[in-house]
């Protein structure tokens, strides 16, 4: 794919392009916190990283196994619920782990809960999955809405925060940014990773033509339980720094408007590439952030989704759709450059040739 | 792998937009935050508390202390969440001097522990009435001159047992924080009259049926303390009544409103002696109250036929607000010191009589103790039975012994 680097030819040689790309973004993303106030650090900054890091779960699923899920918030909310309950909350229920115990419960709980929800909807296929996964995440909700015993009901809980490590309070904005943005970081290139290993060819294969790789002797079964259960570990990480970020979990966390959310996220930013999801993750907290700003306090949910039905009207594939697109028209654009600059000779010699090729053609 | 490129740029939009944002703090203006739902299930109550607001500032012109209003309003969706990041962006982004709101209990909760956070800013409360926001724990920067849940019901709890005589009662309502507080308000006075409530049934928020819970209604009550709102309240009463039930009821603060009152046939002479209490009664016969109702509804063509609940209590923490402003002729250059002095020691003069604040920085306000009755017309209405002035946190209990009652939650308080 092309990018800004090939925008502006010329500024560096061919092999150090991906590298200059990489250390610019580097360096971006680490001074963007220590220059911005902290709201933008954290409000914008760390909420735009693990939306992101949810959402491309939900991409590596549906871009790469063409499995579309609407139960990532769900795996999320479980590992939430998870270190809010080992981990310690206001009510002191639960057995009040410290952190290095209950991150683990955590992770491991959401990774198993992905697994078994990706057992059971595996196979099926398109709409049937989303009607599938969104039936075992209404589930979830009303479970934990109803049951007090473990989930405590309406109310959830309230208080959970990330420990102080290192005399660090790690839900100050900065490390709390820092933290998140480790976090985005691996889980962006686990998926880049997977998806040129052998496991993700064949799950793109699997995604292509189920039937051929399965005559293949290709597991397709096992390999689709797999990317479930690789989708549900990266989202186990955003949904505990969700939780550190609000600081409390409520069924209200895992209703269908956050269920929604991430695949709108994904979808705004396009599922062909792991960025996507966290360009489109910006976008979202931005507008969600903003619209009331521009418009009467009624009315600023319609402008978010005029730019969302916007984004996707004129870009199937999202923010990266467009940009793709952008970048070919700067190309074309270059070469229509080329080709007026050529003598016009040239031009008029390459004709007789052209309808030559024609006439034999048709012979 | 290039796109990463795209992150940076995005970053670097970030900090472009930072530049623009403004942050022009003009000396003869206060920057005023309203935070209420502008959308999920609250979403028309929170437009009607932004009248209220509206119609405190318009009042004074959108002066106070001489200096303009700047208001910038803000939206939740009711959860904790989305109120805590409204009031981020509010306080953070826009730099607010002091917000208003929120306008439910759970966001409260969540507002009081912000409020810690956020020293630099005066919080007032909007409508939002959880006990625990000021009794326990409270934010020092946080103000609520509206009642609580438990005070809302005063005066019902006694006159149930006293002049209703009803000994025995089941209570039924939905199952999160603001029920919990409405039941714990009643049982205080109920309870310690000598009324015993012999079981609870809480049922989740948009319950359709209820038929499981009419058929476990004991036989032996004299009443049902019914605390559902809204749609629930109706389809709750719909299946009771269908069930052959005919217990007499007591209402909560938002159990008996205009869909109730409108029923007709048995159903209707049933209701008559429904009693019920909250902080404002649309039938009062004052003549203050009578003149806001007439200004609320011409502030605006969507305004309805009288104040709700929420519109009032916005009113009256703008107002407590403004009328402190002027007092400090709108200085707050100190850290809000002399600001929040007056708003703790100030008596406001609302359209339901005076309100002040407790050592907690909660309201000391009258309550309407109502009844449904039948009007000439043949029309039912809530008749004001009795406006119970100065009512306080602990509905008159001293503070420690209150305590011992425990949180408003499923179990506490207990008087089987």
């Amino acid at each position: 794919m092309s990018a800004v680097a090939e925008v502006l030819p010329g500024v560096a040689p061919r092999w150090l392009r991906p590298v200059l790309t990489y250390v610019i973004a580097a360096v971006a993303l680490v001074i963007y916190p220590l220059i911005v106030p902290d709201f933008w650090a954290f409000q914008i900054g760390a909420q735009s990283l693990f939306l992101g890091v949810i959402s491309l779960s939900l991409m590596f699923l549906g871009g790469y196994g063409g499995m579309v899920s609407l139960a990532q918030m769900t795996i999320a909310g479980v590992a939430g619920y998870l270190i809010a309950i080992v981990g310690g909350n206001s009510l002191n229920f639960g057995p009040l782990w410290p952190w290095w115990a209950a991150v683990p419960i955590a992770i491991a709980g959401g990774t198993l809960a992905a697994t078994l929800i990706g057992v059971i909807s595996v196979r099926t296929a398109g709409i049937y999955t989303i009607m599938i996964t969104i039936a075992i995440a209404m589930a979830f909700f009303y479970l934990a809405q109803q049951n007090y015993t473990l989930f405590n009901g309406h109310s959830g809980f309230a208080s959970i925060l990330p420990p102080q490590i290192l005399g660090l309070d790690w839900r100050s904005p900065i490390p709390f940014y820092f933290l998140s943005l480790v976090v985005a970081v691996l889980s962006y290139a686990l998926v880049l990773y997977l998806s040129r290993s052998t496991f993700g060819i064949a799950l793109q294969g699997i995604r292509d033509n189920a039937r051929r790789m399965r005559a293949l002797g290709f597991n397709v079964t096992a390999h689709r339980v797999a990317a479930y259960a690789i989708a549900g570990f990266i989202a186990s990480f955003g949904g505990i720094l969700l939780v550190w970020f609000n600081s409390r979990i409520s069924p209200g966390t895992v209703d269908t408007g956050p269920i929604f959310d991430i695949l709108i996220i994904a979808v705004l930013g396009g599922m062909r590439h792991p960025i996507g999801p966290f360009l489109g993750a910006v976008i979202f907290v931005l507008l969600e952030n903003f619209a009331i700003d521009f418009i009467d306090r009624e009315r600023f949910n319609t402008l978010i989704g005029v730019c969302f039905l916007a984004i996707v009207l004129f870009s199937p594939d999202g923010v990266l759709g467009l940009w793709a697109r952008f970048v070919a028209l700067i190309k074309s654009a270059g070469a229509a450059n080329r080709m007026t600059r050529r003598p016009i000779g040239d031009g008029n010699s390459l004709q007789p040739a052209a309808s030559g090729r024609f006439i034999q053609g048709r012979q | 792998m290039r796109r990463i490129l795209l992150g940076g740029a995005l970053s670097a939009a970030f900090a472009a937009g930072l530049l623009l944002a403004p942050d022009a703090r003009a000396q003869d203006s206060l920057k005023i935050g309203v935070l209420a739902t502008f959308e999920g299930p609250f979403a028309i109550l929170g437009e009607d508390s932004l009248r209220g607001a509206n119609m405190a500032f318009r009042e004074h012109k959108m002066m106070a202390g001489g200096k303009k209003l700047d208001i910038i309003t803000g939206s939740s969706d009711a959860s904790p969440e989305s109120a805590i990041k409204a009031a981020r962006k509010l306080v953070e982004q826009d730099k607010v001097d002091i917000l208003i709101g929120p306008l439910s209990g759970d966001e409260g909760l969540a507002m009081r522990d912000y409020a810690k956070t956020q020293p630099q800013v005066t919080f007032i409360n909007g409508t939002s009435a959880a006990e625990p926001t000021t009794l326990i724990d409270p934010a020092p920067n946080f103000f609520r001159f509206t009642t609580n849940g438990v005070q809302w019901m005063a005066g019902l709890g006694s006159y149930a047992y006293e002049t209703k005589g009803y000994k025995k009662v089941v209570t039924i309502g939905e199952d999160y924080s603001y029920p919990y507080t409405q039941v714990k308000g009643f049982m205080i006075e109920f309870c310690k009259a000598g009324g015993h409530v012999v079981d609870k049934f809480w049922t989740p928020l948009g319950t359709k049926d209820y038929s499981s819970i009419v058929a476990s209604i004991p036989d032996d009550i004299d009443a049902i303390y019914v605390a559902l709102g809204g749609a629930d309240a109706i389809n709750f009463l719909t299946q009771y009544e269908q069930a052959g039930g005919n217990k007499p009821l007591i209402g909560g603060s938002i159990t008996v409103d205009q869909s109730v009152l409108s029923a007709k046939g048995k159903r209707r002479d049933y209701l008559i002696g429904t009693p019920s209490a909250g902080p404002l009664a649309d039938n009062w016969d004052d003549p203050k109250w009578k003149a806001f109702v007439a200004a609320y509804k011409q502030s605006d063509a969507k305004a309805f036929n009288s104040p709700t609940l929420f519109s009032h209590g916005y009113y009256i923490e703008a107002t407590a607000m403004i009328q402190a402003l002027d007092a400090v002729n709108g200085d707050l250059s100190d850290g809000h010191k002399k600001f929040r002095e007056v708003l703790s020691t100030q008596v406001v003069d609302t359209p339901t009589g005076k309100v002040h604040l407790d050592h907690n920085r909660n309201a000391i306000g009258s309550e309407f103790l109502t009844e449904i009755a039948a009007g000439e017309d043949g029309n039912l209405y809530n008749k004001v039975v009795k406006v119970i002035p100065d009512v306080n946190a602990t509905l008159g209990v001293p503070e420690d012994e209150y305590k011992k009652t425990g949180l408003p939650s499923r179990e506490a308080p207990a008087c089987p």
